[in-house]
């Protein structure tokens, strides 16, 4: 396939720009930051978006959704990375919509995908249990019983964990940490008894929580997928959050790339524009080619999702590695370019860098994927 | 049945006929790629039977026009071409200067005489050609060449001296960068002319580079008599033809970052050299570097790709050639230093058989130059600032 957007891509990414330029810019986020919201986005962004039908893009016709792919919703998270737009968009547009479609049931994806499409609904994914990702060390425990499970526990840094209602668990049910083999995927009612929230402000100002489970009773149908076999859709959403997060990344680095060239035109020392020394452009083109690169891998990765290509997990490894490795690249030269007022609150800049870390760390940093990449080429 | 489907069928045939069987299967290294020529040595008759016979159909040059002897075909045809070339693993016919440089600036910028005299001869691998570009004060400051060609009317007489020839001493014809107006300003001095090697005066001597080969000269030039009518395009307008061939030039280059070392992928390479247990390579700082390698690689190629597809839609930039020439050398530079350090001392053995030659710190040392020729990276990011980014 052609690594170009069709024209109902191009144009699904123009409206997104549109929109997010006028309904969430980063002053938006600073409003946030400094009312220190729960959410970290407006009370009625997320109803927008759904009203869009952005929250649809990923759920099949068959359950109420657009269906419209990979792709398109990559352009709205990569705008999303420009704007540093914080929503539900990822956490239950992706990884909820991923998970769920992969691994549920006839009756889960026709209650859950039309609950999200429909906007009724946010999810959050609780896999993590350490500051590392490291998605086969789950120990917390799914203990059968009766007609259902009993969940013990403790997840950490989950996205979106402190607000949404269902939770996508990925808990033990047989075996040990380290194993692929005994993890097992549940879906819980945040508001269940035992299930403890704890807010973690984190650099990004964005919605973390740290989750206890205390023997927390769901039934069988909570199971999301075979018992003991949830590492595989797992992976699979992982990846999905992968490229997502590299396409947000994405974002980041072009619009760090592009505010640090303007003031490089603008800014002026020694009598002549800073953009004038060879020193700024040599870094500025390499800085550029860079994102070239960038833009060429998530495309190719959205696409090989669309397509259900077996070549999806390396290639969201790429990208999360390239991404991360890009983007911090990037925002540390945004920074250092833009020199003092780069060092300020008051100036936007400093937002992007704030966002770019935990972006790069969620789900696993460039070390982790460039050493995952060479242990999926058997290396 | 369509006409390509037409098309494509009686390829296949005139394939199976005309393509010697030993020439279905890659070249193997430079001694074996055909260049042509007056002089050249062919390795085999079928390889002089093979760049013959798709001399005469046109198809070492398959997009140029039928008329100067070219194979005329449109871009979904020469699509097809490639790929029955590509099903039969058949290697190139002819690797020639004449089809990849002069002869798409003949084609753009030449006069119908200069292509009726050059472009058939080009296709038939008649004719070999080289570069007279850079000279020793005329490195990255090309537009600054002193070579000068002096007015005698109906000729130019040059005197200079040329460097970086790639096969001076084995080609018939040189295109040139001539100085043919010292007063004005530097760019606009220069001419593009062509002139026969073996036109008096005109003296290639090899360089030998630090891997021991000698694939460049530097072409002294001596009262050597060049007709006005081997001008291409304008007198004193040669420059823009010459940075049109630099950014054909630049692709070339630019490509070579994408290639495989052999068949095997350079992780495939490492894992063999330095062993696996486990699953997992031994040297983890090496399996870092091979991986971050492998990924660049990957988002390079990918990189590539998109631009290609980019232009066929429409929407491509086309200032990206100095980005892929840039970063595709300086990838496969750092390929080299990978594969040295992943293959320790084996890697510096530089003679006997066991080291094929010392293919390997040779081609190491050769990936050097690979970000000085036709612009050093430090050009290409000085390309980028000013003509995509706008800094001045």
């Amino acid at each position: 396939m052609a690594l170009v957007l069709n024209e109902e891509q191009q144009m699904l990414k123009e409206s997104a720009q549109g929109f997010l330029a006028e309904f969430a810019p980063v002053s938006e986020l600073r409003k946030q930051r400094d009312a220190g919201s729960e959410t970290g986005y407006a009370g009625n962004l997320w109803g927008q978006m759904v009203d869009m039908g952005w929250a649809a893009i990923l759920v099949p016709e068959a359950y109420g959704g657009l269906e419209f792919g990979h792709v398109g919703m990559g352009q709205i998270v990569e705008q999303t990375g420009r704007t540093l737009t914080a929503s539900p968009l990822f956490a239950t547009g992706v990884l909820g919509v991923t998970a769920i479609n992969g691994a549920g049931s006839e009756e889960q994806k026709t209650e859950l995908l039309g609950a999200i499409a429909g906007g009724e609904i946010t999810t959050a994914l609780a896999v993590d249990e350490k500051a590392h990702h490291a998605p086969a060390q789950v120990s917390m425990a799914a203990t059968k019983q009766g007609q259902g499970y009993s969940l013990n526990g403790h997840k950490c840094f989950v996205a979106d964990g402190g607000t949404a209602d269902k939770l996508i668990v990925a808990a033990r049910t047989s075996g040990e940490a380290g194993d692929m083999q005994g993890i097992s995927l549940f879906i819980v009612d945040r508001a269940a008894s035992g299930v403890e929230v704890e807010r973690t402000a984190m650099t990004d100002g964005r919605n973390y929580a740290n989750i206890s489970f205390n023997n927390v009773e769901v039934a069988d149908a909570a199971l999301l997928g075979e018992e003991g076999k949830g590492f595989r859709a797992l992976s699979a959403t992982l990846d999905a959050g992968n490229v997502y997060l590299a396409a947000e990344l994405l974002g980041i680095a072009q619009e760090s790339f592009d505010r640090t060239l303007q003031y490089l035109k603008e800014r002026k020392q020694f009598g002549v524009l800073i953009g004038s020394f060879q020193a700024l452009q040599h870094r500025a083109a390499d800085w550029w080619s860079q994102v070239e690169l960038c833009k060429s891998i998530v495309l190719k990765a959205l696409q090989a999702m669309d397509a259900a290509d077996a070549k999806v997990p390396a290639l969201a490894s790429i990208a999360k590695a390239k991404l991360s490795e890009v983007a911090e690249l990037a925002t540390n030269e945004a920074i250092q370019m833009h020199a003092g007022i780069g060092m300020t609150d008051e100036y936007e800049i400093g937002f992007f860098i704030k966002r770019s870390r935990p972006a790069q760390t969620l789900f696993g940093d460039n070390s982790y994927h460039t050493d995952r990449f060479a242990l999926l080429n058997g290396y | 049945m369509s006409d390509l489907n037409t098309f494509r069928q009686e390829t296949r045939d005139w394939l199976e006929e005309n393509c010697p069987p030993t020439m279905r299967k890659p070249a193997k290294g430079g001694e074996e790629m055909c260049w042509g020529g007056r002089n050249f040595k062919f390795a085999s008759e079928e390889q002089k039977q093979w760049m013959e016979r798709m001399g005469a159909k046109g198809w070492t040059a398959p997009d140029w026009p039928t008329e100067y002897g070219g194979g005329g075909l449109d871009k979904a045809e020469h699509k097809i071409l490639k790929e029955e070339l590509g099903r039969i693993n058949a290697r190139s016919p002819l690797d020639s200067f004449g089809i990849w440089m002069i002869g798409p600036a003949l084609l753009k910028f030449g006069s119908e005489a200069l292509k009726q005299q050059h472009l058939p001869p080009i296709i038939r691998g008649e004719i070999r050609w080289c570069q007279g570009y850079s000279e020793p004060g005329a490195g990255s400051d090309l537009a600054g060449l002193q070579s000068k060609g002096e007015d005698m009317g109906d000729h130019f007489i040059a005197n200079g001296q040329k460097v970086w020839t790639s096969y001076g001493d084995k080609a018939d014809w040189m295109f040139c960068l001539l100085r043919t107006d010292s007063e004005a300003k530097k760019q606009m001095g220069i001419s593009l002319v062509l002139f026969d090697m073996e036109t008096p005066g005109v003296t290639p001597k090899p360089i030998k580079l630090i891997s021991g080969s000698s694939p460049f000269c530097e072409t002294f030039l001596d009262d050597v008599r060049v007709e006005k009518d081997q001008v291409v395009g304008e007198v004193n307008q040669g420059w823009t033809i010459a940075k049109y061939l630099l950014t054909h030039e630049r692709e070339m280059i630019g490509g070579m970052g994408m290639t495989d070392v052999g068949s095997q992928t350079l992780g495939q390479v490492a894992a063999k050299a330095l062993g696996v247990e486990h699953g997992r390579m031994n040297n983890p700082l090496l399996r870092a570097e091979v991986a971050k390698w492998e990924i660049d690689g990957a988002c390079f190629a990918l990189t590539a790709e998109r631009v290609t597809d980019e232009v066929k839609s429409g929407h491509g930039v086309g200032a990206t050639s100095a980005m892929l020439k840039y970063y595709g050398t300086e990838l496969n530079k750092r390929r080299f230093e990978t594969l040295l350090k992943v293959n320790g001392s084996d890697a510096m053995v530089w003679e006997g058989e066991a080291s094929n030659e010392g293919w390997l710190p040779r081609t190491w040392l050769r990936t050097k130059g690979n970000s000085i020729e036709g612009g050093t990276s430090e050009i290409q990011l000085n390309v980028i600032a000013k003509n995509i980014l706008g800094l001045g």
